[in-house]
């Protein structure tokens, strides 16, 4: 059995982590906007629009990501009957949610100019705005229920039902036809990115997955002092 | 190592999750028709009936298919099989360009002949600094 430390042993560490982190992304964020503003070159086709993409694909990646890492929380939470993975979800769930809307809201800003439309019904984008939403019944459902048996089911159910769309949100440009163009980057082959955007691109994503991992802590300690007033020290 | 209740507990968690795939899995198939964005000229060329009905047609616009008039733009959009000829009064997006990707939405007149609404220029996946792209012109 995996073994969870007492909370007051989790919360010493996580109380005291938040500072460090965010110096650490003060840093990487400062590198990585220098890097994507300023230094990296403009794109032969869509010019200076390309700086968008620096904010668009990090975010996007990091609220599928968390979205990911709820699931795999809440399911084995379910299976372990380990409360704590529950909580670590639910503190996760906002900067996923926030990072979704960041990249709906930039995509569409990039679809203006490059394509001529603020928004299109396609397959990529329609799947990433139900992820919002599924993010959206996610922290709801918290808030509903108070009695803890009840919110684990809801929250569980709501992140399965949630995880199919994410290979659909992944695969959407590859099995149909979408105004969204395919991955740029691929594991398996040849990225079809030059490596100086590529830079920026790095950077910023672990910007951002820095500051999740912030926000995260700071909701995590929360989440871990209301267990203490409740008068529960077990977990 | 593991109780039994969390054996069961994994089975169900994974049955769960392959019902719901494959569920998911047919119920796109199936809707495989209004999930696309656009057509392919190709598309075009197999359909039985001719509706008049709003569509998107993509593909890439033709090198040197381009007529600007006054008030109208003719061009060609290509799947590199078949091609469909376009025609559109309005503005085009900055990105619309020959050889490049284009979604086209508007009435189909017949399989050859098609009278756009909108115009919405595709981008591709790639991403290069312009010394790179005219490099690789050059090779």
């Amino acid at each position: 059995m995996i073994k969870i430390p007492e909370p007051n042993k989790i919360f010493a560490i996580t109380s005291r982590a938040p500072k460090y982190v965010f110096f650490l992304f003060v840093v990487v964020l400062s590198v990585g906007l220098i890097e994507a503003l300023l230094l990296s070159p403009e794109d032969y086709k869509q010019s200076h629009s390309v700086r968008i993409m620096y904010v668009h694909v990090p975010a996007a990646w990091i609220s599928l990501g968390i979205f990911s890492g709820i699931t795999l929380l809440s399911l084995s939470g379910y299976i372990f009957k380990n409360k704590n993975f529950f909580l670590i979800a639910k503190s996760l769930a906002p900067s996923g949610l926030v990072f979704n809307i960041i990249a709906l809201v930039t995509g569409s800003i990039w679809g203006k100019p490059t394509w001529g439309t603020w928004w299109a019904w396609d397959a990529r984008i329609t799947s990433m705005l139900i992820l919002s939403l599924f993010y959206l019944m996610y922290l709801i459902a918290w808030r509903i229920y108070n009695d803890d048996e009840k919110v684990i089911r809801a929250t569980t159910l709501i992140t399965i039902f949630g995880i199919i769309n994410v290979p659909v949100i992944k695969y959407s440009v590859n099995w149909w036809n979408t105004l969204h163009q395919p991955a740029s980057i691929n594991l398996l082959s040849e990225s079809s990115i030059h490596s100086s955007m590529l830079v920026p691109l790095t950077i910023m994503t672990a910007a951002f997955a820095l500051f999740s991992l912030l926000i995260f802590l700071m909701k995590y300690n929360t989440e871990l002092i209301r267990l203490k007033t409740k008068g529960l020290d077990r977990l | 190592m593991y109780g039994r209740k969390v054996k069961l507990r994994f089975l169900f968690v994974i049955i769960i999750g392959l019902s719901l795939f494959l569920s998911a899995f047919l119920i796109l198939k199936s809707l495989e028709e209004s999930v696309v964005y656009f057509k392919s000229p190709t598309d075009i060329k197999l359909i039985k009936e001719i509706e008049y009905k709003k569509i998107r047609i993509g593909g890439m616009v033709k090198k040197n298919s381009i007529q600007m008039s006054t008030d109208q733009i003719n061009f060609i959009i290509t799947d590199l099989r078949n091609e469909i000829n376009v025609t559109y009064s309005g503005i085009v997006p900055n990105l619309f360009s020959e050889g490049k990707g284009v979604v086209a939405e508007g009435y189909l007149k017949d399989r050859n002949f098609f009278e756009a609404s909108k115009i919405l220029a595709k981008h591709d996946e790639n991403y290069m600094p312009p010394e790179v792209k005219a490099a690789l012109e050059k090779n």
